[in-house]
């Protein structure tokens, strides 16, 4: 294999973790809107937590996206 | 079709000198006006003029000082929730770095393409969004190291460590704590960039499969514009989200400062 295509192979299993990273935000928001329904009166005052968690979350999927790039653009 | 014309995603994120580059030396560096720079000025003219507006200080507020008011009342209140009443001397600056932020954001999303205009996200360039991380990242050491002084260093040793753990916990706790200006800075250019793009080539897909035929365009164009729409709301929510996300662990990073563990 030459390594333009090995390049763009690995760019697309990077792609992998945007995927991945999309059940790591699903599931913070599902378990927030779970314990919010359980408890409205809670759910307000949390919303700083759970966006901090979506962040972390996020985060991760979006290095798999800045691979990709480096991996198309720069190496 | 004579010849194939290719959409090339990257080339929205090209900073071009606007009025030539020549005559911009300064100190070596080459200064020019470019349209980042455009853009950045037009962020801050549209941000001061939105909060001037709303300055008025009626006992009855109207509609644009409500709107004004709501968003300071929203960042003094996230900075109330996450640093206590220490927080409120951090407003000025928070709430100029979520509003710069959401208006940049906002703004590169305009669609001026149809009257021939290009709007440029400078929140897509890692070093804009670099030089805001650093502007936290600093207050963060400076509030730290002043209102602590070396006691700022037992925020990296949370109590209750065990004294064998102390020197590698500090070591752990020290590569997080330095972490965190390259993830804020890389959470919000990468999740501009990565939004614009998605856009760009799903435009790339309407424009060269209706090229290709009547049938194509049908086919894969309509649901692929279709798409488009929806991703450009996604992409509304995003821009705010991001710069609500930048402000919160700014207000986070400086409770660590201000409070300690």
């Amino acid at each position: 294999m030459d390594a333009e295509s090995a390049r763009m192979l690995g760019a697309g299993l990077a792609a992998v973790g945007a995927g991945l990273a999309s059940l790591g935000v699903g599931n913070v928001f599902a378990k927030f809107l779970e314990g919010a329904l359980r408890n409205p009166g809670a759910a307000d005052g949390q919303q700083g937590r759970l966006f901090i968690g979506f962040a972390a979350a996020e985060l991760l999927g979006l290095l798999a996206f800045v691979v990709a790039m480096i991996l198309v653009f720069v190496a | 079709m004579a010849t194939e014309a290719k959409v090339d995603p990257m080339h929205q994120f090209t900073i071009e000198p606007l009025f030539g580059s020549d005559g911009w030396e300064v100190a070596g560096y080459n200064l020019a006006f470019t349209n980042s720079a455009l853009w950045m000025a037009l962020t801050a003219v549209v941000l001061w003029g939105f909060v001037a507006l709303g300055m008025k200080g009626q006992l009855v507020p109207g509609r644009w000082q409500m709107a004004v008011e709501s968003f300071t009342g929203f960042v003094d209140d996230m900075l109330e929730a996450n640093i206590g009443k220490a927080g409120r001397k951090y407003v000025p600056y928070v709430f100029s770095l979520f509003m710069f932020i959401l208006f940049a954001n906002v703004l590169g999303l305009l669609p001026l393409g149809v009257v021939g205009l290009h709007p440029f996200t400078f929140t897509s360039h890692f070093t804009v969004t670099g030089i805001l991380a650093i502007m936290s990242f600093s207050i963060v050491l400076i509030v730290g190291f002043a209102k602590h002084g070396i006691g700022f260093l037992s925020l990296f040793v949370p109590h209750g460590t065990p004294a064998l753990m102390i020197p590698f916990i500090f070591l752990v706790e020290l590569v997080s704590f330095m972490v965190r200006p390259f993830s804020l800075a890389l959470r919000l250019f990468v999740a501009m960039m990565a939004g614009h793009l998605l856009l760009e080539v799903l435009s790339g897909f309407v424009i060269s499969s209706s090229n290709a035929g009547v049938g194509t365009g049908v086919l894969v164009g309509i649901p692929t514009f279709l798409l488009m729409i929806g991703i450009c709301a996604l992409e509304l929510l995003v821009a705010a989200v991001q710069a609500y996300v930048f402000a919160l662990l700014t207000a986070l990073y400086i409770n660590d400062a201000e409070n300690l563990h």
